[in-house]
């Protein structure tokens, strides 16, 4: 296989860049780390007419704190998100998804931006990212947006990107106190997009109560799902174990899955209850045992 | 489009489609069969290369995107006649059945005992969990792993290497 007949430019900076994307617009497509996107030129799912490689330019790859954030470049691979160790105790979450996605070659390749961008519902990195309440920062040549996460993904692989814009990065805020996140994933071999995942995070106040937390559900419904009902339920609260239990139940309650060769929608619904509940054990285990 | 990249050493230009495959390029341009294609759709890893070091597939790899990069293959391994020791793993250890996944398999494993000079059994079975072997001989590729990891620090503790 291969792929249908494309221009294909590599500026060497952002501005180029974006000109590009600018002069052609749905005409043109960004390619970062293509391991989504070269799969789907091959099945000639997607034919551009024109692929604007950003691979060399520099300034988007690297994962550093800042302001209060942890500032993630959207071409940084997910194999530098697995090694970026110092993220334990501050962003569980994504240190326990990376390993999760795909298989090692892949991660080598493919990227956190790319993948939030291509809005696979079943992508990792969507659940994540509304998890922590990330904020894409996007830029065009009529300047730069910062987008929140929770109403980025719109459908499958449809976003609140315009096709002249690229991210550039990934804003997370650090919010002070204890914190935990976990990730959990069911599939069926490695490198099989996963059945369920579900990813929480969460912040311990000085009283012990939950003073905020994320629950984002991967692979249940058209696109990444913002459990926000839960969420409210836990903000707050002691997470007891029967706290956790019902906010768990009101988690899955947002999942809207779809029956297919990995289970039924019944099946998936209890997963991501299961995993909600775990996850959050996990997490506040891993808050109350972390330092502030 | 005119591409520039090493492999295996040596500087190598083509002239290509933008979209052709890395794979493509290496098998058809350079005329280096030993990356092999299998799945072609990024699950089985039969065509892994090394790209700056690190696996990738090369079936998933724009040939475009190489573009003054380096790239090893498994013709890259050998060296003035002598074997890799991660080639004398797979010998000694028979870590191949059919061969058409070993030089995904041997590249994945030199790339693991570079980053990692003593791998465990489940650290060696993570680093192949992207390559398949289609002969089920798992057993025998992590031991010639472990047995090349071996011979490679044992070689750099008597400083001959």
């Amino acid at each position: 296989m291969f792929p249908a007949a494309f221009d294909y430019i590599a500026p060497a900076t952002l501005e180029e860049a974006l000109s590009a994307l600018h002069q052609h617009g749905d005409d043109a497509k960004v390619l970062a780390g293509g391991q989504s996107l070269i799969p789907l030129l091959k099945l000639r799912f997607a034919s551009p007419v024109v692929l604007v490689d950003i691979g060399r330019i520099d300034g988007l790859e690297g994962i550093r704190r800042e302001n209060g954030h942890v500032r993630v470049g959207a071409r940084t691979r997910h194999r530098d998100v697995e090694h970026a160790t110092d993220l334990r105790g501050t962003l569980d979450v994504l240190l326990d998804a990376a390993p999760l996605i795909s298989d090692p070659l892949i991660r080598n390749m493919g990227t956190v931006g790319g993948s939030i961008c291509h809005a696979d519902p079943a992508g990792d990195w969507g659940a994540v990212m509304l998890a922590v309440g990330a904020q894409f920062v996007v830029r065009s040549s009529s300047g730069e947006r910062v987008l929140p996460s929770a109403g980025f993904f719109e459908g499958p692989f449809t976003t609140g990107l315009r096709p002249d814009e690229v991210m550039t990065e990934i804003r997370i805020p650090i919010t002070a106190g204890r914190s935990g996140g976990a990730y959990l994933k069911l599939e069926r071999k490695i490198g099989d997009f996963a059945t369920v995942a579900t990813a929480v995070h969460l912040v311990l106040g000085g009283d012990g109560r939950v003073a905020a937390a994320g629950i984002g559900l991967c692979a249940v419904g058209a696109q990444s799902i913002k459990a926000t009902e839960a969420e409210a339920a836990l903000v707050g609260q002691t997470p007891s174990d029967d706290v956790i239990a019902e906010v768990a139940r009101l988690a899955a309650g947002a999942a809207e899955p779809k029956a297919d060769i990995r289970g039924s929608a019944d099946y998936k619904r209890d997963v991501a209850r299961v995993f909600v509940q775990r996850g959050l054990r996990t997490a506040v285990n891993r808050a109350q045992g972390a330092t502030s | 489009m005119k591409i520039t990249f090493e492999v295996n050493g040596s500087e190598r230009s083509v002239d290509a489609e933008a979209r052709t495959l890395l794979v493509d390029c290496i098998r058809t341009k350079l005329g280096l069969t030993g990356t092999h294609i299998g799945c072609d759709t990024s699950n089985c890893g039969a065509c892994t290369v090394l790209l700056d070091g690190r696996p990738v597939k090369s079936c998933t790899v724009l040939a475009a995107q190489v573009e003054g990069r380096k790239v090893t293959t498994v013709e890259g391994l050998a060296s003035g006649g002598k074997l890799h020791p991660i080639q004398e793993g797979f010998h000694a250890e028979h870590g191949l059945q059919c061969g058409f996944c070993t030089p995904g398999m041997m590249l994945v494993g030199k790339a693991l005992i570079e980053s990692n000079p003593h791998p465990t059994e489940d650290e060696i079975r993570w680093a192949i969990s992207g390559n398949i072997c289609r002969c089920t001989g798992y057993m025998n590729i992590v031991k010639a792993i472990h047995h090349a990891a071996e011979a490679t620090a044992a070689k750099n503790a008597a400083g001959v290497a």
